[in-house]
């Protein structure tokens, strides 16, 4: 399989990455390239194989359902770009 | 005295533990070899005051003999783990200038058992790369040349600042990590020790994810032995990270000098490449023969998916990868660009932030994960992963303990002569170690010779799950037979 044009706007996009115009033939390239690579998984024969979901044979552990950590908003906070009190800000989201 | 940057770890706990020097003096002398080498460029932050006030306090607690087992011994930081008040960024524009309010569980267990933080460490951005080129504060050079060549060597990568100053005596040992062979490649590209442990050995807290399913954390240091004194102080379970297992952490030391004595080491041979280098595989038969000179038994093989392993991880680390970076948005840490929506400003900010190669895989990731293309290549992708483990699984039901193979395809080569073109050039890079990743096991990587040139090259020994003491046993067979390798100083 391989991409157009097209799909590599629409996968920037889902991406939330920007990508002008003149970049989109090049990352087609190297998207094609990674994709003509990985092509060759189509001849292994995965009839009735589980898909991996965990390296280990464990089972995942469960935390207890309590408050156990909290009241560090001013850690939270610190590094943001932007911020007012204990907010976070970004531009307009809702009209 | 001797210069105190040229002891093993051993040596100079050794040294401390009976008053020869102080953890200041051997820390003074580190910061001055940290000072001198800048052009290497294997620091991204030097932190000299704070290395002082740990190093005497490790100094006041030998003398009171309350020393931990990594008492004044200075240490390098891959910029991949959170350091408290010590800004992180993973090598990233995009983190800026984060200053974690929390310290990684791999480097707290450090700081308990005494050890000292010189710096952090440069690596690939976010860990993606094999040569420590796409780090957003530029290349680090590998003290190792061409013999009569004056050519700047990449070390490596992701951690190629953890391997450049071990080798280059910078620091007594680094944190380092391993998604595809981040720990390994680069130890073998400097003369190094590194060991990526089993999945879930090292607690995954605080460190930058990439790949979360495959990254693992663990130590490049100068001898197999020091290698195995840092990671007991690494490992351990932790209740923050869910993978983490709940295993005791042996005393790999321990296992330092144990026989080796009827061993069943497998010789893989789908790791025997078309047009690889005669010297490589001279020096895999080199390293069997110093293995059955020492009592074990060599066997060939067959770990048949090994060529699905590279196209498999890179579809499942990119996706994993995807998922992770998304938590890059310029809303809660890390830089910002502008844009008119939340939408424009994610864009905007991300295409500023992420580099090429990371870009490159985040949008993969995101493909390969969208509808319509799930089952053809992700799902696919971890069924493969599946055959992938079983073929080490019924190996290591044949009765063999370990498995023995070349840790690179190449030596070093030199800054921007690979993956220009094509991407895929440089992934090739981890064909011999990212099947341990997708496979969760240990695997070591040890200094075995060096190359027509004069360059370094490294073997690597592949255990079942949680049997790193094999592989520290079996490492120090290699490392006796073969010697310790220092690089001449021109830096």
């Amino acid at each position: 399989m391989s991409v157009d044009a097209a799909t590599v706007r629409r996968i920037a996009h889902l991406a939330r990455i920007a990508v002008s115009e003149d970049e989109v033939p090049h990352l087609q390239g190297e998207l094609n390239a990674m994709l003509a690579f990985v092509e060759q998984l189509s001849e292994v024969n995965v009839e009735g194989v589980e898909p991996m979901t965990s390296v280990t044979p464990m089972q995942m552990k469960k935390r207890q359902d309590v408050v156990n950590d909290g009241d560090i908003a001013d850690d939270i906070v610190a590094n943001a770009p932007a911020t007012e009190g204990h907010f976070f800000l970004v531009p307009k989201v809702v009209e | 005295m001797t210069d105190l940057t040229s002891l093993t770890l051993a040596e100079a706990r050794k040294g401390l533990a009976d008053k020869t020097f102080t953890s200041l003096e051997l820390t003074d002398a580190h910061l001055s070899a940290i000072e001198a080498a800048r052009v290497l460029n294997a620091f991204v932050m030097e932190t000299p005051d704070q290395a002082r006030a740990m190093a005497r306090e490790a100094d006041a607690k030998i003398a009171k003999d309350d020393a931990g087992p990594l008492a004044g011994i200075p240490l390098g930081i891959k910029d991949l783990f959170a350091t408290k008040g010590v800004r992180t960024t993973a090598c990233s524009k995009i983190l800026g200038n984060f200053v974690p309010t929390y310290e990684s569980t791999v480097t707290s267990q450090l700081w308990r058992d005494g050890a000292v933080m010189l710096g952090k460490l440069n690596n690939d951005e976010f860990a993606m790369g094999s040569a420590n080129e796409t780090s957003c504060f530029g290349p680090v050079g590998n003290p190792w040349r061409r013999e009569g060549s004056n050519t700047t060597l990449v070390p490596g990568g992701s951690s190629g600042g953890s391997a450049s100053a071990v080798a280059a005596l910078l620091c007594m040992g680094a944190t380092a990590t391993d998604t595809g062979g981040s720990i390994r490649q680069p130890a073998a590209f400097t003369a190094t020790v590194g060991i990526k442990p089993t999945y879930g050995r090292c607690s995954r807290w605080g460190i930058v994810a990439f790949a979360s399913s495959l990254d693992q954390a663990g130590p490049i240091a100068r001898s197999v032995r020091d290698a195995a004194m840092l990671l007991r102080s690494m490992a351990g379970h932790d209740p923050k990270d869910t993978t983490s297992v709940d295993i005791a952490v042996p005393n790999y030391e321990a296992a330092i000098g144990k026989s080796v004595k009827g061993m069943k080491i497998g010789i893989p041979r789908e790791y025997r490449l078309d047009g690889m280098p005669a010297e490589i595989d001279r020096l895999w038969s080199e390293g069997r023969a110093w293995l059955e000179a020492a009592g074990a038994e060599t066997v060939e093989v067959s770990l048949p998916h090994t060529k699905y392993a590279l196209p498999a991880y890179y579809i499942v680390a990119p996706a994993e990868a995807s998922s992770n970076l998304a938590r890059y948005d310029g809303v809660r840490y890390g830089l910002r660009e502008q844009g008119k929506t939340i939408t424009e400003l994610y864009e905007n900010t991300r295409a500023e932030g992420f580099g090429a190669e990371v870009r490159r895989r985040v949008m993969i990731g995101t493909y390969v994960l969208s509808a319509g293309y799930y089952d053809a290549y992700y799902l696919r992708a971890q069924k493969v992963r599946t055959l992938i483990k079983k073929d080490f699984e019924d190996c290591f039901a044949g009765g063999v303990d370990a498995i023995l193979t070349p840790a690179t395809p190449s030596a070093a080569f030199g800054i921007g002569e690979k993956g220009g073109a094509d991407p895929v050039e440089m992934y090739l890079n981890d064909i011999f170690t990212v099947t341990v990743n997708m496979a969760g096991l240990p695997g070591i990587a040890v200094p075995a010779g060096k190359d027509a040139q004069g360059l370094p090259l490294g073997l690597q020994l592949i255990g079942r799950p949680f049997e790193e003491e094999t592989l520290f046993s079996l490492g120090e067979v290699i490392e006796q037979a073969a010697g310790r390798f220092t690089p001449a100083r021109w830096w």
